[in-house]
């Protein structure tokens, strides 16, 4: 007689469920019998480098922020894709150097955008 | 629990049965996997970095798991000047820590501020806010020192009892597992000592 396929993964399901489970009583088991617990404000901290958490983990990030993605699109995320641009220059078909004008035309405008709202003059 | 007579343990042994009790299995495996925290102040912490390396190997002993994180740790290696800038940060990761949890103070600054004593911006021992349990002298302390240390701390926790009046401190609930961290006063750390803590030696002088 062969076993249900299905066995093993029931065995191992079981197995997955002891293992963690037994450490775990054997320390509340210890907990119960011989270690008292001694929680403290400090030792429940959710901060563990040493210094003491300031203010909300639950901020906003201001919308403004969207420049600076527009920008690194520009700036960065253009310049990898004009080094294989620029090395197959040479053997490119007319409709994919049209696609990637297209492309550098879009960017360009963002780029003019971004000049006139004045996004690249230095904060003082 | 209790002991076992000495006597009646070799008698066994020969006859191929080997007895131990609870406490000494418990010391045993705490002694053999001491986990330091991972955090060096200054030039003690090199030394410290050369122990748990290749040629001295501290995991020789157990203690190569070094923790980036108090959860995890058992052994605070305070291993440099400790400036009070940093005091109420090592008192408040020792708190992190959970029991049980011991200090080696290592070299002169953080025993006592060593060559760095009268400056104004450094702290006179860390024992002045935590308890510590080994002290290696030397400035730095080479790294059989600090074997030296571990090996007297494991001497220690395999002495520890597990129940009685003489119990580890972490096994008794009226010891404290935190201590009060110090805050920036306007001269000096407030308080500048926690008197709970901090037993000075009397110096007695000889007229």
């Amino acid at each position: 007689m062969t076993p249900n396929p299905y066995l093993f993964i029931v065995i191992f399901v079981g197995v997955a469920l002891v293992f963690p489970l037994i450490p775990l009583a054997l320390a509340w088991l210890w907990r119960r019998f011989f270690q008292p617990p001694k929680p403290g404000a400090q030792k429940n901290a959710i901060y563990e480098c040493g210094v003491e958490s300031i203010g909300e983990a639950q901020i906003q990030f201001r919308s403004q922020y969207y420049l600076y993605a527009i920008i690194f699109l520009i700036f960065d995320v253009e310049a990898i894709f004009l080094v294989p641009f620029a090395v197959a220059f040479t053997g490119l078909p007319v409709g994919a150097f049209v696609a990637i004008l297209v492309f550098l035309l879009l960017l360009i405008e963002g780029l003019v955008w971004a000049w006139g709202k004045g996004c690249l003059n230095w904060a003082r | 629990m209790s002991e076992i007579d000495e006597a009646l343990r070799n008698e066994l042994q020969r006859q191929g049965v080997w007895v131990t009790s609870m406490q000494e299995l418990y010391n045993w495996g705490r002694k053999n996997s001491i986990w330091p925290l991972q955090f060096g102040l200054a030039c003690c912490a090199i030394e410290m970095i050369a122990t748990a390396a290749s040629r001295y190997d501290i995991a020789r002993f157990g203690g190569e798991v070094f923790r980036p994180s108090p959860r995890q740790a058992d052994l605070m290696i305070v291993a440099g000047t400790v400036t009070k800038k940093m005091a109420p940060q090592i008192v408040r990761l020792y708190n992190q820590m959970p029991d049980p949890k011991y200090v080696i103070s290592m070299g002169a600054c953080a025993i006592s501020g060593g060559p760095f004593k009268q400056g104004y911006n450094v702290l006179k021992g860390i024992d002045r806010y935590i308890p510590v349990d080994v002290y290696i002298p030397g400035c730095p302390p080479r790294p059989e020192a600090l074997l030296h240390a571990f090996m007297e701390l494991q001497r220690k926790i395999d002495s520890q009892k597990l129940t009685g009046a003489s119990r580890a401190e972490h096994l008794d609930p009226a010891e404290p597992s935190e201590f009060p961290v110090p805050s920036f006063g306007e001269h000096d750390l407030e308080p500048p000592a926690n008197r709970d803590v901090f037993h000075p030696a009397k110096i007695e002088r000889q007229s």
